[in-house]
């Protein structure tokens, strides 16, 4: 009987205890930095796009809501012709990302996405490119790659070697 | 009193008891929200009042289904007896001097067997489910009121036999000097326990137990057939604060810078509040635990504190 109403009591007190309740749309919650929400294509620090349309994004998605054509430059510079990703379908689950090996998709703190029309929801290239690096700045894949597409000549990038001349014998 | 004074009365009565039992929605949403470090609905209106528009605009636009295997006329009648007979109870309740709807010389005898017939609308609404929860949720209520009317009863007889009188309005006039909360602390509480096993309420509310239940009696129940039920539950707390009121906490009396009818609400809040308290701080009992709770303590409790009355006021009588 006694613990009841020292139950009721200590109750009673949570009136005048702080709330924890954030109220939305005047209130927001702060987001961590690496907050799974809204997916955007960055660029490197040249300006390029980072997407290679190498479709792992849209192989790893579990959802399918990636679509996307990859196509090349005159310099051979593979990008994606058209990149769609449904959000009315997406989970969030930031497999695209993981799967990425140009660090070109990524996904930000940012959900507040909804709206009434459900089409409004397919994000086309336009909408998803941001002119940014995102969370790996400085990093440019055709830098890094041996690949030669314009952004460097053969044996030019970091942390590559000079081409090996298979004619001569001199070591 | 004229007739025309006399209408105004019953409409009145029954005008503003049909809105707090509504408003109680809102209340007890944010007190409850509030003892649980929560906000509750604040968005409809100032404070968040119009969620009670809200609510029952939604409960008058939900479907109105009646299950094809429900009993149809007794599934229909169940819901309306739980509200009729609880506003039937207030009407021997006075809510001042000169403000009540009967003032009947049996007004105690009245507002139990009243209460008593509420169970009718459980046991009815669950026969009438034709479902399994709902009729074990109807037999646990049944079981329940019968218990816990008797010592809802008894624990009266104190009062009436300390004021003389079965009238509300002699028994508010006999606390002048004392309230009886005071020479009555045993019945007082006993009868506050017994009055949340009648409107079966939290912690009592085992007819409709969630999570063993679904929702008892009222599983199959919805749109303004649930909202019945619902303003019953809540017409309940507001009859069995004001009986507490009206027989332990002196009715309207009280220092005279505020008017009767002020100090009756005020009072009847408190203990609206109370029930909500209760129910965002105490736990559900086993029905067993329940019902021998009942008839093994609770019953002694009360027939030594009727002894006891009994012989102190026929002592003082000499």
């Amino acid at each position: 009987m006694i613990s009841h109403l020292r139950t009721m009591w200590l109750v009673f007190l949570h009136l005048f205890k702080k709330k924890v309740t954030i109220e939305y749309p005047e209130e927001k919650a702060e987001l961590h930095p690496r907050y799974r929400g809204r997916i955007v294509l960055t660029k490197d620090p040249d300006g390029g796009e980072r997407c290679v349309g190498c479709y792992l994004c849209a192989v790893a998605c579990p959802v399918d809501c990636i679509a996307l054509q990859a196509t090349e430059d005159e310099n051979g510079r593979r990008y994606p012709d058209f990149f769609r990703i449904n959000f009315s379908r997406c989970i969030f689950c930031g497999y695209c990302e993981d799967a990425c090996p140009t660090y070109a998709i990524q996904l930000i703190p940012d959900f507040e996405m909804a709206d009434y029309n459900r089409q409004n929801l397919v994000f086309e290239k336009e909408d998803l490119l941001i002119d940014s690096q995102g969370k790996y700045p400085g990093y440019n894949f055709y830098r890094v790659a041996g690949l030669e597409a314009g952004v460097k000549k053969k044996g030019e990038g970091e942390n590559e070697e000079k081409p090996v001349d298979v004619h001569s014998l001199l070591p | 009193m004229s007739a025309t004074e006399h209408i105004l009365i019953v409409v009145g009565v029954l005008f503003v008891l049909l809105n707090i039992a509504a408003g109680l929605i809102w209340v007890e949403r944010r007190l409850l929200a509030l003892w649980q470090d929560r906000l509750g609905p604040n968005r409809a209106g100032p404070l968040g009042v119009l969620i009670v528009l809200a609510d029952t605009l939604k409960l008058f636009f939900k479907e109105d289904w009646i299950p094809p295997f429900a009993d149809k006329w007794v599934f229909i009648l169940a819901p309306a007896i739980v509200v009729g007979s609880v506003l039937l109870s207030f009407v021997v309740i006075p809510f001042a001097p000169g403000i009540v709807v009967a003032d009947l010389n049996i007004g105690i005898l009245f507002f139990l067997a009243m209460s008593s017939l509420g169970v009718y609308s459980i046991v009815l609404g669950g026969w009438a489910s034709n479902n399994k929860y709902a009729l074990l949720g109807a037999l646990r209520g049944a079981s329940q009121m019968i218990a816990y009317e008797v010592f809802m009863g008894l624990s009266l007889m104190g009062v009436v036999m300390l004021s003389g009188s079965f009238n509300l309005g002699d028994i508010v006039a006999a606390q002048q000097n004392l309230w009886f909360v005071v020479t009555q602390p045993v019945g007082f509480v006993i009868f506050f326990i017994a009055g949340i096993a009648e409107t079966h309420r939290l912690p009592f509310d085992i007819p409709e137990a969630e999570s063993e239940l679904i929702a008892g009696y009222h599983a199959e129940y919805s749109g303004m057939k649930f909202g019945m039920f619902f303003i019953g539950e809540y017409l309940g707390i507001t009859l069995i604060s004001a009986m507490i009121v009206t027989l332990f906490f002196g009715g309207w009396l009280g220092p005279a810078f505020l008017p009767p009818l002020a100090w009756f609400v005020i009072k009847l809040f408190f203990f609206i509040g109370l029930f909500i308290l209760l129910r965002a701080s105490l736990p559900r009992p086993r029905y067993d635990q329940l019902i021998s709770y009942g008839w093994k303590i609770i019953l002694a409790i009360v027939l030594a504190n009727l002894l006891i009355t009994g012989a102190i006021a026929l002592w003082l009588r000499g």
